[in-house]
């Protein structure tokens, strides 16, 4: 995929420059992008670790664990074909506390395993379940809290306020959240 | 109602900070060196982005100064003339689901261009919040179980990021104003 995204932007900004003439634009801003990646790197870098740093004692203090057993009432709700003692229900529930956290890399391992527990109760191998369908849908409606990716760019690029987007964040997630839930819980009351 | 907002984004990064520490040392987790460990995978994080980060910001560069960039929301303006969405924004949410990394090119190009803090550099900041790649999410959970008909999932994975993207731009106005 990105093979292809990356030669054509490549190939076809080197065709455009040749035409209008702007070559030595083009080499100059391909050399200062580059310089400007290893900047925001550095500068990112301490931001990312700051909350890497909180974020593993968190692990430490098994607070993944914790909260994904208080989900049970909204796994009811979500998941209403997946018995309780099943371990679906475990796996969805660390991926999503992992993605609210913004654990990225934690949520994706737990995630696969939920699928793969799903697929155990799924009579048709080769068609999704609804459990299948809410869960991923939820997981693209995005439900993480902070952005500290984002908030590390925009102090990079100096902004002056670079959290002012947290509120705003956390209402927009909420809305395409609760839109993916709506969505997913009407298919399934009109195809059941 | 904006005060709450406020105070919202203000506090919340410090609160989790309080209450992770403090739930930490009740759980006799040694806080300090916990920390450091993660601000050690932290750094290893950020310099294993760096080559892929090089790659498509020198892209987007080249795309930003070859005059395509513009010219593709240039291109776009008269579609969505009708309403205030800015255009320059439209290809930054496109790429958004495709890929995580290409979109975050192009997002440090308009906060290059434009500055995190212009209406633009505030959209595309919660725009960015509040959306997920679909393709390659859907393709790697459905290829781990060999599931070929995916149903409903990427219309309701649509719907959820365009209610995403709306709502990002009617908050962003109504929050911080052109």
């Amino acid at each position: 995929m990105l093979n292809y995204l990356w030669s054509f932007m490549i190939i076809f900004s080197i065709f455009i420059s040749g035409f209008t003439g702007g070559m030595r634009d083009l080499t100059t801003s391909a050399l200062t992008a580059s310089q400007n990646a290893v900047e925001l790197c550095i500068k990112m870098g301490g931001i990312v670790a700051l909350w890497m740093g909180v974020m593993r004692i968190a692990e430490k203090a098994h607070l993944i664990d914790v909260l994904a057993r208080k989900m049970t009432p909204l796994l009811d709700f979500l998941f209403p074909d997946v018995p309780r003692e099943h371990a679906a229900r475990k796996y969805i529930a660390t991926n999503l506390i992992a993605n609210f956290l913004g654990l990225g890399w934690a949520a994706t391992p737990p995630g696969l395993k939920a699928m793969l527990e799903l697929q155990k109760l799924n009579l048709d191998k080769k068609r999704a379940t609804h459990a299948m369908c809410m869960f991923l849908i939820i997981n693209i409606s995005s439900v993480q809290l902070i952005s500290i990716n984002m908030i590390s760019y925009r102090t990079s690029y100096g902004s002056a306020n670079p959290t002012e987007i947290i509120a705003p964040c956390i209402i927009a997630t909420c809305f395409s959240t609760v839109a993916a839930v709506t969505f997913a819980k009407l298919m399934y009351r009109r195809k059941k | 109602m904006l005060t709450a907002f406020v105070w919202l984004s203000d506090w919340l990064i410090p609160i989790i900070i309080l209450g992770i520490v403090i739930y930490g040392l009740l759980r006799n987790v040694n806080v300090y060196e916990a920390f450091i460990e993660g601000a050690a995978d932290g750094l290893k994080v950020v310099f294993d982005i760096l080559p892929t980060l090089i790659g498509l910001m020198m892209a987007v560069g080249m795309l930003r100064s070859s005059g395509a960039l513009g010219g593709i929301s240039n291109l776009i303006k008269p579609l969505i003339s009708w309403s205030n969405f800015p255009s320059e924004v439209i290809p930054i949410a496109l790429m958004r689901t495709f890929s995580s990394s290409a979109a975050t090119g192009l997002i440090l190009d308009a906060f290059k261009t434009y500055g995190p803090d212009s209406f633009i550099g505030r959209l595309v900041s919660v725009m960015f919040g509040c959306t997920e790649t679909i393709f390659y999410t859907l393709s790697v959970y459905f290829m781990c179980i060999k599931i070929k008909d995916s149903r409903y999932t990427l219309a309701g994975a649509i719907l959820a990021t365009l209610v995403g993207i709306i709502t990002s731009y009617y908050l962003t106005l109504w929050i911080f104003g052109i």
